[in-house]
């Protein structure tokens, strides 16, 4: 499903951090300074889509907050209607959307809030949370069944 | 001005995010939902200055920056003024043609909580504005100093419980009704002036755009429902935001030069305060039976502000 490389690994930019290149320490830090977003010319930055941009390793998409989870949401194509809801209110930016089409996650950002499960409108939902260890595989084989109507 | 297209979801999902993942906001907050998608609305070069505050402190982590603009902090205060500054800098590079690119479109934005936009930035907000520099404040409206622990603002409401203001035998919570900072800063004649919310996206993406468009100060207070504080699951920040907006409690609207109002949001069906207060954990003790007088003014005083709005959008005043 993923044909663009737009998850990041775990431990991007973190080598800055542990190896210390370039990097001084807080107290160290003089007036004036400046942590670039990008390496080289940011000029364009608006028009390009994530994969086409080089971080540097001081930007927060290189770093990565995967071990906030403890439920992960799973994706399921099939059910997914491409509303966009779970894109405009994921709170971590980690809904990828590419050409008006949901790609799947960005489990590097995803803090598994849950609140893209909630505002998905289809039935039953094309996001459901999991607990971490779960297979994705596995998980698509346990989706519910589409919910009747309850009668008032 | 080079606004993204918002016709409608798909659309504007085709906007790159200049906001990346990886702050530490706590999950299911609200504030990112704001600030990502006033940086998905415009394609403009943006200059953004932060009062301290939880968006600051989560997005600016040491070596880390969610910010994919230029962005400052300086204190507490004076994220007003620090956009302004940077504003008139820039006006003044302009003029002299000495910019690097002096064609290159640039809006100034400044984000400030609640606690550094109604009570610690007050002032420094109110001069920027009086100033008329050509800027948009954005308030990511929380009720509350969710940084330092909860504590109450002069945007807590009545009747919810804050550490400073703590529900208890002998106390329902805030005492104070919470000030109305959209009718002062409409006061100060600001073009611009609006209260928005992230569950009505595109009423929102509108009065951003509208913002950054509009020359001169403009002032947008945005409802951001904090789960760790207002107490609610983080799954459910978009449903509470609902219930804000359904009940009225919080109005969308906009003031345009000081008098011109409208309402940008009404309520198919208007849910009654209750339901909005119930869901959340700040408000619990309301429903004793001695405090039950509160939820009745409450709602009171929200029915007599939305007729307020009505009879002023009405009457063009
Ligand atoms: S669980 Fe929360 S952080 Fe993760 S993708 Fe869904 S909305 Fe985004
Ligand atoms: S909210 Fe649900 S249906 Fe809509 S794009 Fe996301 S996964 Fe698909």
């Amino acid at each position: 499903m993923q044909h663009l490389k737009l998850l990041a690994n775990d431990n991007r930019g973190l080598n800055e951090l542990e190896n210390g290149t370039g990097l001084v320490g807080w107290n160290e830090v003089t007036q004036g300074s400046i942590l670039p977003s990008f390496e080289g010319d940011a000029t364009n930055i608006a028009h390009l889509k994530s994969e086409e941009r080089t971080y540097s390793g001081y930007n927060s998409y290189t770093a990565t907050v995967a071990s906030w989870r403890v439920l992960k949401p799973v994706y399921n194509r099939d059910i997914c209607i491409d509303c966009q809801n779970c894109w405009v209110w994921c709170p971590d930016s980690s809904i990828l959307s590419r050409d008006k089409q949901m790609l799947g996650i960005d489990y590097d950002h995803c803090k598994g809030c849950s609140v893209c499960v909630e505002v998905c409108p289809t039935n039953p939902k094309s996001l459901i949370m999991f607990s971490e260890q779960t297979l994705l595989e596995d998980a698509l084989t346990q989706w519910p069944e589409k919910k009747k109507k309850e009668d008032k | 001005m080079a606004a993204t297209s918002i016709k409608n979801l798909k659309e504007f999902s085709t906007s790159n995010d200049r906001f990346e993942g990886a702050h530490t906001l706590c999950p299911g907050c609200a504030h990112s939902m704001i600030v990502r998608e006033l940086m998905n609305c415009t394609d403009d070069n943006l200059v953004i200055a932060t009062n301290t505050g939880c968006l600051e402190v989560s997005t600016a982590v040491y070596p880390f920056t969610s910010w994919d603009t230029s962005w400052i902090h300086i204190g507490f205060e004076n994220a007003a003024t620090a956009a302004a500054g940077a504003e008139a800098m820039y006006k003044a590079r302009k003029r002299k043609g000495s910019l690097k690119d002096n064609d290159a479109p640039v809006k100034f934005v400044a984000f400030g909580g609640d606690g550094s936009t109604y009570d610690i930035g007050f002032q420094w907000l109110s001069g920027a504005v009086e100033r008329g520099h050509d800027f948009t404040y954005i308030c990511l409206d929380n009720e509350n100093y969710a940084n330092t622990g909860g504590q109450r603002s002069s945007a807590t409401p009545i009747g919810a419980t804050t550490t400073t203001a703590q529900a208890g035998s002998h106390s329902y919570g805030k005492k104070e009704k919470k000030k109305d900072m959209i009718a002062i800063m409409a006061a100060h004649g600001a073009p611009y002036v609006a209260q928005l919310a992230p569950n009505k996206w595109k009423s929102m993406a509108k009065g951003f755009q509208k913002a950054l468009e509009t020359e001169g100060p403009c002032f947008i207070n945005t409802v951001s429902a904090c789960c760790t504080e207002w107490k609610f699951d983080p799954k459910d920040t978009i449903g509470i935001t609902d219930l804000a907006t359904d009940s009225l409690i919080f109005p969308i609207y906009e003031i345009i030069d000081g008098h011109e109002l409208n309402i940008l949001y009404r309520p198919k069906n208007v849910i009654k305060v209750e339901d909005y207060l119930a869901a959340q954990g700040r408000y619990k003790h309301l429903f004793k039976p001695e405090y039950k007088h509160i939820i009745e003014l409450i709602q009171k005083d929200v029915d007599d502000k939305w007729n307020m709005l009505q009879r002023r959008e009405e009457a063009r005043i």
